[in-house]
C-alpha cells in the first residue's frame, strides 16, 4: 500500500510540474467545446431573405411584413421569377428564398389551402434548419391570426427544401461527440506516453529491478489521469449546460456512471498502446492516427453510422467512442435512463475487461 | 530535531588489490554456466564466477562483450537461456521477486526522476522498497549531511550537475540497505576526480557490508576493485585481483591487461 501511495504521489508531481501539458489538458476541452459550440449553434439574426411573389395582395404582404419585422430576418429583395433564385444564392444575396405559389391568396380564400416554399442555402445545415424553422413558426402564427378572425379553417403549408446538403448531418451532436473525443484523447494518449516516457528515460529499468508490482505501476499511472479526466468531464458538463444551453434531459447520475466507465476504457486503451510501443513518438502516432481518426469519423460524432457501408459499420462497433456517444445522446438529449443504455454499458464493460487483461499480460516485467 | 553526527572522513582508500580479511566467506553472487542467446547470437556464453560478501567485483569488457546482458540476468531484468544464477541467496529464475527485494541497481542511463526534488526521489524509492516514513526521514537527514547535500535537498534533480546526480543515484540505490548493489557504468561522462569521489561512496557501502558489482570501461576504476573479470565475446577471459592480473600479463597497469585481452575479440561492436 505504501508502495502504491508513494508512486501515485510521484505521478501527480510529474503532471503538476509539467505546467504546459497540464494547461493543455485543462484548456483543451474548454476550447474545443466552445469552438464546436459556436461553429454549430448559429444565432439567427438579421438573416437576408428574398421573396418571390407573383401577386401583390394583402395576405402575401402581411406575411412578408411579419417576417421582415421580426429580428431574425431582413427582406432584401423581391424577385419575380424562378430563374432568379439561383442567382440570388450564387451571389450570396440571401440565405433564404420564400416562394409564394401563384394565386396564393386566392387559393387560400377559396380552397382554404395555399402553399409557400422555403428554399434555404444549406451549406451551413444548422443555420438552414433554424431559418426554415423560424419562418415556419412566423407563418404558423399568422395562420392562427387568420383562424381567429373567420370561421373558415385556413391552412398554409410551408414546404421546406434544403439546397446543397439535403441530409442535414450533425445537428446538435457535438456535446456527446466532444465528450467522447476529449476523454479518449486525454486518457489514452496521456497514459500511453506516461509509461513510454519511463522506458525512454531509463527509469523503467529501475522500476523493473525494484519489487514494485506491475499492477501497482499501472494503477498509479492511471490514477492522476482518471482524476484529471473526471475534472474535464465536469468542465464540459458545466459549459454545455450553462453556456451552450444543452440540458441534461435524463438522469445525471447515469451520465456520470457511463462517463467514468468510458474513461476507464480509454485509460486501458492507453495502457495497451504503451505496452506495445517503445518510444513516445510511436505512442503519439498510434494514439493520434489510430484513435483520433476512427473516433472522429466512425463514432457517429460527425457522420451517422446508419449511412455507412456495412464494413465501416462493423469497424465502428469496436470503437469505444461509438458506444459512449450513443449512450450520452440517449441520456443527455433523449432524456432516458440507464435502462435504455444497458447494451452500451455492457459493451464498454466488456471492452475494459479485455483491454486491462491484455495490457497486464503484455506489460513486460523483463527487458529483452 | 535531533542532530545526527556523521564522520565525513571515513572510508579512506584501501591499498590496491589488498582485501581486508573477510571473516565471513559468504557467497552473495553465484553464476554457473550462465548463458544468454538472442536467436543465433550468444551474448553471454557459459560464464561462471562467485562474488563474496563485501567485495567490489569489477566487470570489464569492451562494448558489446556482454557485460550489460550478464548483469541484467543477475538483476532479473532478463531471463537466462541456460545456466544458473543465485543472488543474495535466491535463484534468479525461480525467485526473481525475492532477488529484487535484496538488490539495488543503478543503470548507465542516469535514472532518477528529474522533475522530482532530491528528497522526493529518495522518499519514492524508500516507499517502493517498503521502508516506513520514519525510517525514510531519518535516513534522508543522515544522507543529506553525509553527501553535504542539505542545500540541494529541495532542488529538482534535473538542476543538479552530473556528478551530484550520480552520487545521489548511488545513494538511492543502496538506500534500502540491499545485500548487493549492481552498478552499470555508474560514472560515465565525468572526470577522474569526480569519479574518485564517487568511489569513496562505494568503499563506504562495502564497509557497511554491501557487496558491489560494477561494470566499467574506465581502467582507473578497474584498479579500485578487489577482483576484476574481463569479458571478451561473451566469455570471461580473465578473473583475478588487479595486482595478480598485472603480474600474470606482465603489464604496468590494468589498461595494458585489458588491451592484451580485448585484442582477441572477433566480435565487432554493433
Amino acid at each position: 500500500m505504501k508502495q502504491l501511495l508513494s508512486f501515485i504521489r510521484k505521478e501527480f508531481h510529474h503532471i503538476l510540474r509539467d505546467r504546459t501539458t497540464m494547461m493543455i489538458l485543462i484548456l483543451m476541452p474548454i476550447i474545443q467545446i466552445i469552438l464546436f459550440g459556436f461553429a454549430l449553434t448559429t444565432e439567427v439574426k438579421n438573416t437576408k431573405v428574398a421573396v418571390l411573389a407573383t401577386t401583390d395582395d394583402e395576405v402575401t404582404n402581411r406575411i412578408i411584413e411579419k417576417i421582415n419585422s421580426s429580428s431574425y430576418f431582413d427582406v432584401v429583395a423581391n424577385i419575380h421569377s424562378n430563374d432568379e433564385i439561383q442567382a440570388i444564392f450564387r451571389d450570396a444575396k440571401a440565405k433564404l428564398v420564400i416562394v409564394f405559389e401563384d394565386h396564393f391568396s386566392e387559393n387560400l380564400r377559396h380552397n382554404g389551402k395555399a402553399h409557400i416554399q422555403l428554399i434555404a442555402d444549406a451549406t451551413d445545415p444548422n443555420a438552414a434548419t433554424s431559418f426554415t424553422f423560424y419562418v415556419s413558426n412566423i407563418i404558423a402564427s399568422y395562420q392562427q391570426e387568420l383562424m381567429g378572425t373567420t370561421k373558415n379553417p385556413y391552412q398554409i403549408t410551408p414546404e421546406v427544401k434544403m439546397l446543397y446538403n439535403p441530409q442535414m448531418v450533425g445537428a446538435f451532436n457535438f456535446v456527446p461527440g466532444v465528450l467522447g473525443m476529449i476523454m479518449l484523447l486525454i486518457c489514452a494518449m496521456m497514459t500511453s506516453i506516461a509509461i513510454v516516457r519511463e522506458k525512454e528515460m531509463g527509469t523503467m529499468e529501475i522500476l523493473l529491478v525494484s519489487p514494485m508490482k506491475p499492477i501497482y505501476t499501472i494503477l498509479s499511472k492511471i490514477t492522476p489521469y482518471f482524476v484529471l479526466s473526471a475534472f474535464n468531464f465536469a468542465t464540459i458538463m458545466l459549459l454545455s449546460v450553462f453556456v451552450l444551453k444543452v440540458p441534461v434531459a435524463g438522469s445525471f447520475l447515469s451520465l456520470v456512471f457511463v462517463s467514468l466507465l468510458y474513461i476507464f476504457v480509454s485509460l486501458a486503451l492507453g495502457l495497451l498502446i504503451s505496452t506495445l510501443t517503445s518510444s513516445q513518438l510511436a505512442a503519439m502516432l498510434i494514439s493520434g492516427m489510430g484513435l483520433m481518426i476512427p473516433v472522429m469519423l466512425l463514432s457517429g460524432m460527425i457522420f451517422p453510422i446508419e449511412n455507412m457501408p456495412v464494413i465501416l459499420q462493423w469497424i465502428s462497433d469496436i470503437v469505444p467512442a461509438r458506444w459512449y456517444i450513443s449512450a450520452v445522446k440517449t441520456i443527455m438529449i433523449q432524456g432516458l435512463g440507464i435502462s435504455s443504455v444497458l447494451k452500451e454499458v455492457a459493451v464498454l464493460s466488456f471492452m475494459s475487461i479485455v483491454l486491462v487483461t491484455v495490457s497486464l499480460k503484455k506489460f513486460k516485467v523483463r527487458l529483452e | 530535531m535531533k542532530l545526527i553526527f556523521f564522520t565525513c572522513q571515513n572510508s579512506p582508500f584501501r591499498g590496491l588489490g589488498g582485501r581486508d580479511t573477510i571473516n565471513n566467506m559468504e557467497k552473495v553472487i553465484v553464476a554457473e554456466s550462465l548463458t544468454k542467446r538472442f536467436g543465433h547470437f550468444t551474448a553471454v556464453d557459459h560464464i561462471s564466477f562467485e562474488v563474496e560478501k563485501g567485495e567490489i567485483f569489477g566487470f570489464l569488457g569492451a562494448n558489446g562483450a556482454g557485460k550489460t546482458t550478464a548483469m541484467r540476468m543477475l538483476c532479473g531484468l532478463s531471463k537466462q537461456t541456460s545456466g544458473k544464477g543465485v543472488v543474495a541467496g535466491f535463484d534468479i529464475a525461480s525467485q526473481p521477486e525475492l532477488v529484487k527485494r535484496n538488490i539495488g541497481y543503478m543503470s548507465q542511463k542516469f535514472s532518477l526522476y528529474g522533475d522530482l526534488k532530491v528528497w522526493e526521489n529518495i522518499e519514492l524509492f524508500g516507499g517502493i522498497y517498503g521502508m516506513t516514513d520514519e525510517q525514510i526521514k531519518l535516513k534522508t537527514d543522515e544522507l543529506m549531511i553525509k553527501l553535504n547535500f542539505e542545500e540541494e535537498r529541495n532542488k529538482l534533480v534535473s538542476s543538479l550537475p552530473l556528478g551530484f546526480k550520480q552520487k545521489l543515484a548511488f545513494s538511492v540505490a543502496i538506500f534500502h540497505n540491499p545485500r548487493v548493489v549492481f552498478l552499470d557504468e555508474p560514472t560515465g561522462g565525468v572526470d577522474p576526480i569526480t569519479r574518485r569521489k564517487f568511489w569513496e561512496l562505494i568503499y563506504d557501502a562495502t564497509a557497511h557490508g554491501i557487496t558491489v558489482f560494477v561494470t566499467t570501461h574506465y581502467m582507473d576504476e578497474a584498479e579500485y576493485c578487489d577482483r576484476v573479470s574481463i569479458m571478451v565475446d561473451g566469455r570471461i577471459e580473465a578473473l583475478d585481483s588487479p595486482a595478480n592480473l598485472k603480474k600474470q600479463y606482465q603489464a604496468k597497469n590494468m589498461d595494458e591487461v585489458f588491451q592484451q585481452l580485448a585484442r582477441k575479440a572477433k566480435r565487432v561492436d554493433s
